[in-house]
């Protein structure tokens, strides 16, 4: 390995500059790196790879000696993927080195043929392994990109709604899987403390299924609620649901449910000690309009 | 930001589980944890570090970042010396009732970490170590 | 040694928990909380720990000790302020608090205890009324 790192060492310079000319040849993508900044990345990873070549254990890219080219790759991979490259032109980075290091190694060991295969072999299994960093980095990237754009559109679609004084409703739409309803649940707790709200209703009249995890999830919320001094009230209740949750065996004594989002409102109206009351009918109502218009006296 | 990637601190009184809960906290918040993971995980630590001390006679807490990829994490280590758990088995399982048990409440530990994983036998001490992923 | 105050107001008694707490200043609580009530025949304990961002086992058996002790000498608690992510912690760990009951806020609380119409509640339910 040391042999190796001898040669990058001795013909650095060489490599950098042939490098760089065969990745403008391609893949540069000038509109979205700067030629600097590339020549700056080539030199990092070239000087990161003779360490880890010199390194205890260089056999083993896992290994610590290997954790600096490692880093960096990781680093400038999800870089890259965040700036719109695919993931064959992160991987090209470190392929493209090739040509200009066999090259190097071509010349250098060109008396020694058996020392020549060896050293080209040992070159490309690394290049490989340390390409596939790149795109192990790469999708790890994404996906983490995604995930977030998920949960912003989670805390988007699920808005939280006041009713009226001390009373909110969470109408839920689409389904529920475990990692949305927990988003939910914490946004709704936030909202009962931050509206002071102690009743908090739950409609699920659109949501096609809830399977166990997702109704652990809404009793759990219901719970923590209590523990804060709100209480949670279901509604919107299918019958498909009901059914559901009766086989699943999920007790829902504690839990107060009504059918429809109106009759939980009244009900959360009711125990906060309100009633909706109809007031006196004016004297306009009371004739109707097939009577006339109201006259000055009457009104 | 703590320079370390690793930190030890002692768990010898009642004193140094506050400060231990405070180190995680502190951690957590660095690495931009949820406050919700925060909370759990803080949770997790504090009961953790009084089983040591209660149970274990005292030991120690070590906490480290941890990273897979791109995801990162925090592993906490609560090791002691003191008389172990002849039954992990059991010891897992909720042993405390709300109110006056004096279970080790390792059960709920564990619901509140992403990895759990106990070390333990009688007379040789006790380690357990947890990870929460960001 | 310090100590979490405890206050007086009329037949209440008030705590405001605001330090990260240890073991030893819990158990000094619960003693004050009981010696404070049968001292001043208090009929009321509100504990507010909206400052509180960390209630593990111990300090949620401290506040059901608390309420099952000054239960037993006639006076009922009221726990305020729980933040949500406590409230979330605490049901995943298992605990329910039983015989605690809790409310939103202090003035939600005072008025769980001594009622609503003893005008704690800044009402504003008469301004959406006439609608």
């Amino acid at each position: 390995m040391s042999d190796l790192a001898e040669i990058i060492s001795r013909n650095e310079d060489q490599i950098r500059a042939e490098w760089i000319r065969d990745m403008s040849k391609s893949t540069q993508r000038a509109d979205l790196i700067s030629k600097t900044e590339l020549d700056e990345q080539c030199g990092t990873l070239l000087k990161a790879v003779i360490a880890g070549l010199r390194s205890k254990d260089s056999g083993n890219i896992r290994s610590d000696g290997w954790a600096q080219a490692r880093e960096f790759l990781e680093g400038i991979s999800a870089s890259r993927a965040r700036q719109g490259f695919s993931p064959t032109e992160v991987a090209t980075f470190v392929l493209s080195l090739k040509q200009p290091l066999f090259g190097v190694i071509r010349h250098d060991l060109a008396k020694n043929q058996d020392q020549l295969f060896e050293l080209l072999w040992t070159a490309t299994e690394l290049l490989d392994g340390l390409a596939l960093v790149t795109t192990e980095s790469f999708s790890t990237t994404r996906e983490h990109l995604i995930l977030r754009q998920q949960q912003e559109l989670l805390e988007l679609s699920t808005p939280v709604v006041k009713l009226w004084e001390g009373v909110l409703a969470l109408p839920i739409i689409g389904t529920l899987d475990s990692e949305r309803t927990q988003v939910v649940m914490e946004n709704l707790l936030q909202t009962v403390v931050s509206t002071n709200s102690r009743f908090a209703i739950i409609d699920i009249t659109g949501v096609p299924t809830v399977d166990t995890l997702v109704a652990q999830h809404l009793l759990k919320t219901i719970t923590a609620a209590r523990l804060m001094g709100a209480e949670c009230i279901i509604s919107g209740v299918r019958p498909q649901i009901a059914q559901t949750i009766v086989h699943l065996g999920i007790n829902l004594e504690d839990v107060m449910t009504r059918a429809s989002l109106a009759d939980a409102f009244g009900l959360a109206l009711q125990m906060s000690g309100r009633a909706v009351v109809r007031k006196a009918v004016s004297a306009a109502e009371s004739r109707g309009i097939l009577a006339g218009p109201i006259t000055k006296q009457e009104s | 930001m703590s320079e370390q990637k690793r930190e030890t601190l002692p768990l010898k009184n009642s004193n140094d589980v506050v400060l231990a809960r405070q180190k995680v906290r502190q951690w957590a918040m660095e690495l931009h944890f949820t406050l919700v993971d925060q909370t759990k995980l803080v949770t997790a630590a504090s009961e953790l570090a009084r089983n040591t001390l209660d149970h274990g006679k005292g030991g120690s807490m070590t906490i480290e970042q941890t990273r897979v990829g791109e995801r990162m994490g925090l592993r906490l280590t609560f090791e002691d010396q003191g008389p172990g758990i002849p039954d992990v088995e059991t010891a897992l399982r909720d042993g405390f009732t709300t109110g006056n048990g004096m279970g080790l409440g390792l059960g709920g530990s564990k619901r509140l970490v992403n990895e759990f994983s106990i070390d333990s036998a009688l007379g040789k001490g006790t380690r357990v170590t947890v990870v929460r992923w960001k | 040694m310090e100590r979490i105050p405890v206050l007086r107001m009329g037949s209440l008694l008030l705590i405001t928990i605001q330090v990260d707490m240890h073991d030893k200043l819990a158990l000094q609580l619960q003693d004050d909380v009981t010696n404070r009530i049968a001292d001043w025949g208090s009929r009321g304990v509100l504990i507010d720990i909206s400052s509180l961002e960390i209630v593990d086992s111990f300090i949620g058996r401290m506040l059901a000790n608390i309420a099952a002790m000054s239960r037993v000498l006639g006076a009922e608690t009221v726990v305020v302020g729980m933040q949500p992510a406590v409230a979330i912690t605490l049901v995943e760990l298992g605990m329910s608090l039983p015989g605690v009951r809790t409310a939103l806020s202090v003035e939600a609380g005072m008025e769980l205890l001594y009622g609503a119409g003893a005008g704690f509640r800044t009402g504003s339910d008469d301004e959406r009324a006439e609608a």
